[in-house]
């Protein structure tokens, strides 16, 4: 009641929060970043849009890594275990993550699936997003680096339509890029589009068909893998 | 269509300090969101609108702020301008973000018990 006159008007207070509403997405987050850290593996979040060809550079990547870096990776699609099953089928031991009607994967969704797969003595551990350019940006999952599939097919202007992923994105893979001569898509055009809406714009020109690309994408991966101290051999924390 | 699960966590941050405070109403919310968050404000209010049913927020009111997205040089501390590339003109370093990709509840009205 109101303590002035009494007049029966409801006691109203204001309650300062100034929380970020994804504060337990961010806890969750925090949680995976420390596994990945105690078991020293490199955790890439890959995104892109749906048929950008993010599974297929994954298999590139194990065919080019050739037995030289031990490699996981938990895979999100709505529906379907289909690309896990691929990764599988090219050496990348996999785990698939089945949103059902969910655009992105959250960190809670990632933890569930790290209890299907130890990461010990993982180099790299790759972390396959639902394909959507917009909803997984949003989402921490502890990752170490994020990494965006842009094939060269959806066009120049994707980067300016879309700033929030490429914003977040540590190295856009433009893909594809053997189709090239058979589109009338300017990479330069692409190129600098990027650096409208990247700060440190960071791209490398793959095709997983052709391998081109992959080698300076894997070293990348490997001047960023973490130092180990024998950490690695830690037991899980959950 | 993120909007509804971040409505959702939004709900459920409401629910636990109402709780706290041993509130029976909440009249009204303010929010941030932030040019580059990546949420559409449109949909976040449909989410609202719709998640609210048989809360605590049921009657409360969404006040949304949009924060503009600002950049600036980390080296010489210039703004950039809209649309610009995201360098610094003067000494080529990657901008930086300082404001615009907020996703926050600012602040919660509601109706708490005199006696407790």
């Amino acid at each position: 009641m109101c303590d002035t006159c009494g007049c029966g008007d409801p006691n109203v207070v204001p309650v300062e929060v100034h929380a970020r509403i994804l504060s337990d997405n961010d806890r969750t987050a925090g949680h995976n970043r420390e596994h990945f850290e105690e078991a020293g593996v490199l955790a890439i979040n890959l995104m892109g849009s749906p048929g950008s060809g993010k599974t297929a550079v994954l298999e590139a990547t194990a065919r080019a890594a050739g037995g030289r870096l031990r490699l996981r990776a938990v895979s999100g699609d709505l529906a379907t275990e289909r690309d896990a099953d691929r990764l599988n089928a090219a050496g990348v031991e996999a785990v698939a993550i089945t949103t059902g009607s969910a655009c992105h994967l959250d960190a809670a969704l990632v933890h569930r699936a790290l209890h299907g797969l130890d990461v010990r003595g993982t180099d790299l551990l790759f972390i396959e997003n639902v394909g959507n350019l917009v909803c997984p940006a949003v989402y921490d999952l502890g990752q170490t680096a994020n990494v965006v599939a842009l094939s060269i097919t959806e066009g120049e202007d994707k980067p300016l339509k879309y700033p929030v992923m490429f914003r977040k994105a540590d190295l856009v893979l433009l893909t594809k890029v053997d189709l090239s001569p058979h589109l009338n898509v300017n990479l330069a055009a692409l190129e600098h589009n990027l650096a409208r809406v990247m700060p440190d714009p960071r791209f490398i020109r793959v095709s997983a068909q052709t391998g081109a690309g992959v080698e300076a994408w894997l070293d990348w991966l490997e001047a960023r893998q973490p130092v180990r101290s024998g950490a690695e051999a830690a037991q899980p924390r959950h | 269509m993120h909007e509804y699960s971040i409505v959702s966590a939004l709900i459920g941050q409401v629910e636990a300090e109402a709780a706290r405070r041993h509130a029976s109403r909440v009249h009204r919310l303010r929010v941030q969101i932030g040019e580059l968050a990546g949420v559409e404000l449109e949909l976040l209010r449909t989410a609202y609108m719709t998640f609210r049913e048989r809360t605590i927020c049921e009657v409360a009111e969404l006040d949304v702020e949009l924060v503009e997205a600002r950049w600036i040089c980390p080296g010489c501390g210039c703004a950039l301008a809209r649309g610009s590339l995201l360098q610094c003109s003067e000494c080529e370093r990657p901008a930086r973000l300082v404001q615009g990709d907020e996703i926050v509840l600012e602040r919660i009205e509601m109706e708490v018990d005199d006696h407790v």
